[in-house]
């Protein structure tokens, strides 16, 4: 494990979730480990930054896969015990309470599966035996059987459920948290999602992602794992089928006998040296996203939102694709990151409003500098007002004379920080479930492999380190 | 090395995976995951540290040997003694 500073056995691309859940299991068995990250900081597409004094979640919403203290065989549980890293670690704290919010019709859901059904028992009563007949396939499916072929979701779903209102409501939480194809999703990834969302669940640190980060940046340094910030991946030099060597930004090379990289399938073959560059490129996800965020002058339950995330939709059709315009208006989510269960009563130290939509990645990445924060404050106005369609009125004074500062993010954003093409946050259309690539020893892991979510991407950064290094080894 | 120790060592590598299950009472005849909520990411780890912690190899093919904690003792004890010889 020591030695020559410039080869290991595997170097990682990437220091957010899956990277490094990746090199804490390679390093825990003696492989001698580097993590690469372009960025200044850890975290990747769920990092953290800091902004006069106040600290913001890029990212996280909520961690999916929430489960209690005590459950077993769970995605969480079982990545803890794969990191050996303990549950208190991630000082989760449970939702309050969640809805999808659609014309007419509300669904409220929570950690626990029987208030999701009997709201719909209340609003879609004809459709309740169905509803539980989906369910049970749900639970009967093996989402990580990586060899079964794909099979659409809503194709499937169709299968069970016949109102078609409900089937657009259970989708939309589903497709947001979340689906990189459009209109669509796998029926694996559509079980997975139903699993994580509705019956695990939501959780969130009361310091938010940096606490994950600092827990899986710690159990890495203990188990040896070394890293390098602020140094990018130039190119992945390859040799027949093998990569033989890395070239860094900064023009130095490096060596190793596995890569696997987390930087998405496309930028990572668009890295190879024997890829052309405009590779893969209708493989690039079509989904992006602009997300505001308020400070509020007050806790958001103060004001009459007490509520964790609300999904809401003002079509009875619920449409998930690349909108024609900027921002689609139509939908978004809303998320209260105060509205959690924190033990002791803790509280977040301000107010915080957040709203998410799809957006136009080519319109934000081709604006003009000078008309770029124009947009974002035109747009700005324009989500807040639509998002507020969907919650109790304020009982006095309008969002402005409420909020204390504001921040946005848009697809270039994204881009900028993540290197993720397009600001794809959900990755690339078509994902490789084996993780393999041309190249037999440079393999995939993270979005692109098909585990989503902040738990999902630590449970693939493990499992592709399982299958590709450790069992190979 | 005897069956009985042998038991043990795999059992207390158990007890450094998955610090959560109950170990008092299981049943040697008996196959673990029938007992225990291990799954094959565990069994993994069961391999892993045979190897870092006692220099054993355990091909995945031979992984099924390792169903109980008799049929571990039966297949890793050989193993041991080979090792420590």
């Amino acid at each position: 494990m020591a030695g020559n500073s410039s080869h290991f056995d595997t170097v990682i691309i990437g220091c957010g979730m899956a990277g490094l859940a990746a090199g804490i299991r390679l390093a825990m068995y003696d492989r001698s480990v580097l993590i690469l990250e372009r960025h200044n900081a850890p975290g990747g597409l769920n990092s953290f930054y800091s902004f006069e004094g106040r600290r913001f979640d890029v990212g996280l919403h909520a961690v999916t896969n929430y489960v209690d203290p005590g459950a077993k065989g769970t995605p969480l549980v079982k990545l803890l015990r794969q990191l050996r890293i303990p549950r208190e670690a991630l000082e989760l704290a449970p939702q309050r309470s969640s809805r999808i919010a659609f014309p007419g019709v509300d669904l409220r859901f929570t950690n626990t599966i029987s208030v999701l059904e009997g709201e719909i028992e209340r609003a879609f009563p004809h459709e309740i035996d169905r509803f539980r007949a989906l369910r049970a396939a749900v639970l009967a499916h093996d989402e990580f059987d990586l060899s079964a072929p794909a099979v659409s979701g809503r194709q499937r779903v169709g299968e069970y459920l016949s109102d078609p209102l409900l089937v657009e409501m259970l989708f939309c939480p589903i497709m947001y948290y979340g689906s990189a194809r459009e209109n669509d999703i796998d029926w694996d990834q559509f079980v997975i999602m139903w699993k994580a969302l509705f019956e695990e669940g939501f959780g969130r640190p009361l310091e938010g992602v940096r606490v994950i980060i600092r827990a899986l940046l710690q159990r890495y340094r203990d188990v040896g794992g070394k890293r390098r910030m602020k140094c990018g991946v130039r190119r992945i030099v390859a040799d027949g089928d093998r990569a033989t060597a890395l070239e860094l930004d900064d023009g130095t090379t490096i060596t190793a006998e596995q890569i696997i990289s987390t930087a998405g399938i496309v930028e990572t073959l668009r890295l190879c040296s024997d890829r052309e560059p405009a590779v893969a490129q209708a493989n690039i996800g079509r989904l992006s996203f602009v997300e505001t965020i308020t400070v509020l002058d007050q806790p958001p339950a103060a004001l009459g939102w007490d509520e964790t995330i609300v999904f809401f939709n003002d079509h009875p059709r619920f449409i998930y694709e690349r909108p024609r315009e900027e921002v689609d208006l139509r939908s978004g989510v809303i998320c209260f990151p105060n509205n959690y269960l924190y033990p002791d009563d803790a509280a977040l130290p301000e107010g915080l409003f957040r709203v998410t939509a799809m957006a136009d990645y080519a319109y934000w990445k081709n604006l003009p500098e000078e008309l770029y924060q124009e947009r974002k404050k035109y747009w700005y106005e324009k989500l807040q007002a639509s998002a507020q369609r969907f919650l109790p009125p304020l009982a006095a004074g309008d969002l402005a004379a409420h909020a204390r500062f504001v921040d946005m993010f848009t697809p270039r954003t994204v881009e900028k920080f993540t290197g993720h093409l397009d600001g794809a946050i959900y990755g690339a259309a078509s994902k490789v479930k084996d993780g393999r690539t041309h190249l037999e020893n440079v393999f995939i892991a993270g979005t692109d492999q098909g585990f989503l979510g902040i738990v999902g991407a630590m449970l693939s950064g493990i499992s592709m380190a399982n299958l590709h290094v450790l069992k190979g080894g | 090395m005897t069956k009985e120790e042998c038991q043990q060592i795999v059992l207390d590598i158990i007890a450094e995976i998955a610090p959560d299950e109950e170990l008092t009472g299981i049943k040697p005849e008996v196959r673990l995951r029938d007992q225990l909520d291990l799954d094959s990411m565990d069994f993994l780890d069961i391999v892993m540290e045979l190897r870092k912690k006692h220099g054993i190899e355990v091909p995945e093919e031979d992984y099924p040997q390792l169903a109980s904690l008799e049929s571990c003792a039966e297949y890793l004890t050989p193993k041991f003694n080979a090792v420590n010889a």
